[in-house]
């Protein structure tokens, strides 16, 4: 199985038992590098699918608590080499499939030649590139594709529906559909037709679809349910982590 | 059509291309909520800029409330110093005190057009919050100014202005504090509501169609000077010297001279306290190819790609980024690039201020320092100098360095 496919297979495998697939986000390195490792571990067991932030110090598309998990990361040291070799040196790292968050130029930094068997060598099945819009993402696309890791796309509830199919149709590992307009991190209200958004996203995508964007409550995480096939929980883990509490026990109380 | 890339008519008028590039740079980096409010945005420039009915309201506007145009003085006693033929372009003269009502002006009359209900805007030195908060009270629109905190404080005298001129002003104090920070969080604001804010974005910088819409706003700086210096010089200058920060007073300045091929083309970036990373905001002559809120173009960074914080006496040049045409025109060697310290530039305002009148801002005093570079290499030359925006904004600053100095 290409590592791209293990991600859509952990959330089909989800919702296969009856129930939704949970994507964990953590900031790699947040709130310490030391405690990474435990960290992930503990993550990897409550979630479906792991994603981890490489911190950047311009996050366009994150609100008030990724970024400061992103500025602290990056004053503690963190780097994408550093990541990488963590998640290589990592064991064990749990079952859940990881993914990696991280804004265009870090990537770009590091290579576009290098990073995909860099990242499948660390155990990488995928990437999601807040500001590459698939009118971008050719060049990444092309060079993860020959790893088989996945590209994932982002659909947002102001993505028209003719560019919904388009995004769909190159949809790998899952959809990421945003919950609503906004940065990461704010409550998301889920109103009847943010729930319509994601029917809509559901019927054209061909791989599972996950919502995403200030989910924090097991109320969220229900109504959201029966509508996509998983949800992704980022500040709110985040949060979690940096208070110290037990990733897994707050992971478990969404559902 | 002349595919060579050199001083052609052809040559450069075909950039941006249907993707807003400039040869590799420029592009569309945005998360995926603004894609469709830039598909807008550029349908909207395709649709208004060239209309009659906007031109016409342009131009009014332009004359009569922007003061337009601007005059192109004859500096005197800089030539005789310079033992050069020195002429500026007035943009410090401009209402608000800088080029930057050219583009604030138009783009709030294209977000009324598209049916904006508030507009947003950055700022740096102040000079386009100033702007953007002037035009809007002009043409009755609500209007939030995001500003590094670093800025609210070293640039006071603006941010009681834009309040005055009612706006809301809000402090950023997330990653660098200073301009850079300003503009993401502009983004931040704009991605929560795509539909009904205007993003009026201040330098020729960002995502495809801004470089492209902020050089056509300001190229109005460039065409009148250029009739100007035929009028009252008689010739076209030899060189035309702009200061670089984002580059929307450079390329306006520079772009209806592209095609002259006897008109070399200068650039100043800042030089700030030397050439170590961190130390300047010289982002075309010390930067590296990369992507910076929204394009690609060259910026400041470090080998993992974080973005560098920058260093500048001029809050207005104090960004780790350029606008991506001019890391094309430098590519194409059509537009040299080089910097100027913080010492050289504020001995150039206090130059200028003495022999000229004029005191210009601390950005502008890039330019001026820049253009005495050149003439020292080059005695005789017909030199245009871009003023593009003048110094009383910057007297917290000149206090505490060329005053200080001289108390």
């Amino acid at each position: 199985m290409a590592p791209r496919d293990t991600i859509s297979a952990a959330i089909r495998a989800a919702t296969e038992r009856g129930r939704p697939a949970l994507v964990g986000f953590m900031t790699a390195g947040f709130p310490s590098r030391a405690k990474f490792g435990v960290n992930l571990a503990a993550v990897s067991k409550a979630c479906d699918v792991v994603e981890i932030g490489v911190p950047f110090t311009d996050p366009m598309a994150d609100g008030a608590t990724i970024q400061r998990a992103s500025f602290a990361a990056l004053a503690d040291g963190v780097t994408l080499p550093w990541i990488l070799e963590t998640l290589r040196d990592a064991s064990p790292r749990g079952p859940a499939p990881v993914i990696l968050m991280s804004y265009l130029n870090p990537l770009l930094a590091y290579g576009l030649e290098r990073l995909p068997r860099a990242a499948a060598a660390a155990g990488v099945a995928g990437f999601i590139v807040p500001d590459l819009p698939f009118e971008e993402s050719g060049d990444l696309a092309q060079a993860l594709d020959r790893e088989g890791l996945a590209l994932v796309q982002m659909v947002t509830p102001v993505t028209p529906a003719e560019r919904l199919a388009k995004l769909c149709a190159a949809a790998q590992g899952f959809v990421y559909a945003v919950t609503m307009t906004g940065t990461t991190g704010k409550s998301a209200a889920v109103p009847a037709d943010v729930l319509a958004y994601m029917d809509r996203v559901k019927r054209v995508s061909p791989v599972p679809v996950c919502a995403g964007f200030g989910i924090r409550s097991r109320e969220q995480v229900a109504l959201f349910a029966g509508h996509v096939d998983g949800v992704i929980v980022g500040s709110a883990l985040v949060e979690a982590l940096e208070r110290g509490d037990d990733p897994g026990a707050y992971l478990k109380s969404l559902r | 059509m002349n595919t060579r890339a050199g001083g052609t008519a052809a040559a450069f008028a075909r950039y941006p291309d249907a993707k807003g590039r400039y040869g590799k740079f420029g592009g569309r980096y945005v998360p995926e909520t603004l894609v469709a409010a830039l598909d807008r945005l550029q349908a909207g420039v395709e649709r208004y800029l060239p209309s009659a009915d906007f031109q016409a309201e342009y131009a009014l506007e332009l004359k009569t409330w922007v003061g337009r145009p601007t005059a192109l003085t004859y500096a005197r006693t800089l030539s005789k110093r310079w033992g050069a033929e020195v002429w500026l372009k007035r943009e410090d003269l401009a209402h608000t005190g800088a080029h930057k009502i050219n583009n604030a002006v138009g783009q709030i009359l294209l977000a009324k057009r598209l049916g904006a209900k508030r507009i947003i805007a950055e700022t740096g030195a102040g000079q386009h919050g100033v702007a953007s908060a002037a035009a809007a009270a002009r043409l009755a629109m609500p209007c939030v100014v995001y500003m590094g905190a670093v800025d609210v404080e070293r640039q006071a005298p603006n941010v009681g202005r834009m309040k005055l001129l009612g706006a809301t002003v809000v402090p950023v104090t997330g990653g660098d504090a200073t301009l850079r920070a300003a503009i993401d969080e502009a983004l931040r604001d704009w991605v929560s509501d795509p539909e009904s804010t205007y993003y009026a974005l201040g330098s020729a910088v960002g995502p495809h169609p801004y470089p492209y819409l902020v050089r056509e706003l300001q190229a109005v700086i460039g065409r009148e000077a250029r009739a100007q210096m035929l009028e009252l010089a008689g010739a076209l200058p030899d060189v035309a010297v702009a200061c670089v920060g984002g580059g929307s007073n450079a390329i306006g300045l520079f772009h209806p001279f592209l095609d002259d091929a006897g008109v070399r083309l200068l650039g100043i970036e800042a030089g700030g306290r030397g050439p170590g990373l961190g130390d300047n905001a010289a982002s075309l002559t010390a930067g590296t190819p990369g992507v910076l809120q929204g394009s690609y173009t060259l910026i400041l960074q470090d080998a993992f790609g974080q973005v560098r914080e920058t260093h500048s006496v001029s809050a207005g040049l104090d960004y780790s980024g350029v606008g991506p045409e001019h890391a094309f025109l430098m590519a194409s060697g059509r537009v040299r690039y080089e910097a100027a310290t913080d010492d050289e530039a504020l001995d150039a305002l206090s130059e200028c201020a003495k022999c000229e009148g004029i005191l210009p801002a601390i950005e502008s005093a890039h330019a001026f320092a820049g253009a005495r570079r050149y003439a020292a290499l080059n005695p005789g030359a017909r030199i245009l100098v871009g003023c593009s925006g003048r110094g009383d904004k910057d007297m917290p600053i000149l206090q505490r360095t060329v005053l200080k100095a001289t108390a």
